[in-house]
């Protein structure tokens, strides 16, 4: 009698462990998701914002109790913002720019990246240890000579002065080089022997199987000129090559007081806007881009 | 394999590359060292053919000088802001997304949208959100049309609304403004390293550690943290040499006014002095200011790496 007694009792203890346990698992969980979710609130906030006070009146938006959703959606402020900016000119210059070096430095890097893992050559690795040194050297140091080397070619002001100093990234040639490395080589030597040119294997082979890394060095590179700033503001600042990002602060250099914000959040968000669609589309590869350079260290 | 041919073809493949580095990359670290040591170079006497003595001038001149100074300060309190907060930030919600199933993909989409912005663009929603609109001299009788979408969110919370950027404003707020949008703006690297470690960190470790019966505390402290080190320390050393190349984030809030009306280049900081001089036409300085900011990223990267050796477990 005792001892069934006992072992109901244990029963009951575990039982109510068990509860206990769940209590805190679910808590845990609950706690877990609502620190997530703030803080995904958080990180989309000024999204938000931008568009809610593009759309927005001026008067709305000066109400001093704020409105979370525009009372009157005011789509012109687009229109104005485009015409205020001259946007058409600057996307046009940009695209012009980030088109034109992306395909340029792919040649490049793909035919850097081609001698680096399948040729031999005196020198290689040390050149290559050479390259990968230079990639510790902050930008800056490099700008205050090229600023001078491009005044004297006279390049001031131009696209080429845009496009050419930034043609090699070496860390793009690593990346490519990384991904090169993983093909066999017994393709290569297969190749080869079927009398296969280098060129034609690089083109049929190669570019093939590392094209989630081309299309990753892609999109990095057009974003670069998309966001790219110091650099244009400091040779070619000139209404007809200037680049979009420039534009923008060009154009609305006041960022405190009494500033026409809806306007200026709308042409914000025009040039936000092809980042966002790239990142709706391509975000497999910008990810991928962005954390294998993660693994670069 | 090697055979003449072959040496050859390298070198043609090479060549563009070699090129465009040679002119744009190899150049400018011999001269930028040579301008550096140069006594008062300056690229504009240079090419009238002005000559200047070796020295150690520029280096001393510019340690001397006040502005550098304060763009010196203003880079250290930024990066010593940001690198700790953004990476205890990403790590947590690294961890959190790792432990979820529903809504995981979602939340690590949004948080990784910041990184696709543009640092100018997005500034200036950030000084939206935190300006005064009406705000032009601080004086008494001026009309306050709207305090800013923070101070209203403030003063909803019974608080009182603080001048972020505006003409008078704190040097403690400009920096707490720099501090949330670089913060903002650093998460998103780091969530992705880190939530990549997290999930290549196996499994195992986690049932054996449920076996014995450890608490979720001491499962982080013991299994996470450590096998996560390497990625932190990675983080780590980039957001430091990110830090120490803060520029643009500045441009976006304040302008190339690099401060409040009231105090134009207050938050300058050593990228922008480079670039300052730079437009001035005094290489030398210039150049003696970009070795500085070299040397001290290399330390500060030395220091970190050599702190890693003795905790990362790799």
């Amino acid at each position: 009698m005792n001892d069934v007694k006992m072992e109901t009792m244990s029963e009951k203890d575990m039982r109510r462990v068990a509860i206990r346990q769940a209590i805190v698992k679910g808590l845990v969980k609950f706690g877990v998701y609502a620190f997530l979710i703030i803080m995904a609130l958080i990180v989309l906030f000024p999204f938000y914002w931008m568009i809610n006070s593009s759309l927005k009146t001026l008067d709305e938006y000066r109400m001093s109790v704020p409105t979370f959703w525009p009372h009157k959606v005011m789509i012109s402020n687009y229109a104005s913002a485009y015409k205020t900016a001259n946007l058409g000119k600057l996307f046009v210059n940009t695209v012009i720019v980030g088109v034109v070096s992306t395909i340029l430095s792919l040649v490049i890097t793909v035919l850097s990246a081609f001698a680096f893992a399948r040729l031999e050559f005196k020198g290689k690795d040390m050149l290559f240890a050479g390259l990968l040194a230079t990639m510790m050297i902050p930008g800056e140091l490099f700008t205050i000579t090229n600023y001078g080397t491009v005044t004297q070619l006279g390049w001031t002001n131009t696209y080429t002065v845009l496009i050419v100093p930034f043609l090699v990234s070496v860390f793009y040639i690593y990346l490519l080089r990384q991904n090169f490395l993983q093909i066999p080589n017994e393709l290569y030597l297969a190749a080869k022997v079927d009398g296969t040119s280098d060129l034609k294997y690089l083109w049929r082979v190669m570019i093939p199987l590392a094209l989630p890394t081309l299309i990753s060095i892609t999109i990095l590179k057009m974003m670069g000129a998309w966001n790219s700033y110091i650099w244009p503001r400091l040779v070619a600042n000139d209404a007809a090559h200037r680049l979009i990002t420039n534009g923008l602060r060009n154009a609305f250099t006041e960022t405190t007081g009494d500033v026409n914000y809806p306007v200026q959040m709308a042409a914000v968000a025009l040039v936000s806007l092809p980042l966002f669609l790239v990142f709706v589309f391509l975000r497999k590869y910008i990810m991928q881009g962005v954390s294998r350079s993660g693994t670069k260290g | 394999m090697v055979n003449s041919k072959h040496q050859w073809k390298a070198w043609i493949y090479l060549a563009p590359a070699i090129a465009v580095l040679l002119v744009f990359t190899v150049w400018p670290i011999f001269n930028t060292v040579r301008m550096a040591f140069l006594e008062n170079y300056s690229g504009l006497e240079a090419t009238n053919g002005a000559t200047f003595s070796f020295g150690v001038g520029n280096f001393v001149k510019v340690l001397k000088y006040k502005r550098f100074i304060s763009c010196l300060k203003n880079t250290m309190i930024l990066c010593v802001l940001t690198v700790p907060i953004s990476t205890i930030l990403a790590l947590l919600i690294a961890v959190g997304l790792n432990s979820i199933k529903p809504l995981q993909k979602i939340l690590q989409t949004i948080f990784f949208l910041p990184y696709v912005t543009n640092s100018i663009a997005i500034g200036m929603v950030f000084a939206a959100m935190f300006n005064i609109v009406g705000a032009f001299y601080g004086t008494e009788n001026e009309l306050i049309v709207t305090a800013g979408i923070i101070n209203n969110v403030i003063e909803f919370f019974g608080g009182t609304p603080v001048n972020w950027i505006n003409y008078g404003s704190q040097y403690s707020a400009n920096i707490a403004v720099m501090t949330v949008y670089i913060v903002w703006n650093a998460l998103p690297f780091k969530i992705l390293v880190l939530l990549g470690g997290l999930q290549s960190i196996n499994k195992q470790y986690y049932d054996a550690a449920r076996v014995d019966g450890s608490s979720r505390r001491r499962i982080f402290a013991r299994i996470t943290v450590p096998l996560l080190s390497p990625m932190l320390a990675y983080v780590v050393i980039t957001g430091f040499i990110g830090g120490f190349k803060e520029y643009t984030s500045i441009v976006g809030i304040f302008g190339e006014n690099m401060g409040p009306a009231d105090d134009a280049g207050r938050l300058n900081t050593m990228v922008g002095f480079i670039y300052d001089s730079l437009s001035t036409n005094s290489q030398g300085r210039a150049s003696a200011a970009a070795l500085i900011l070299f040397g001290i990223i290399l330390v500060v990267t030395l220091l970190n790496l050599y702190v890693s050796k003795k905790k990362v477990h790799y």
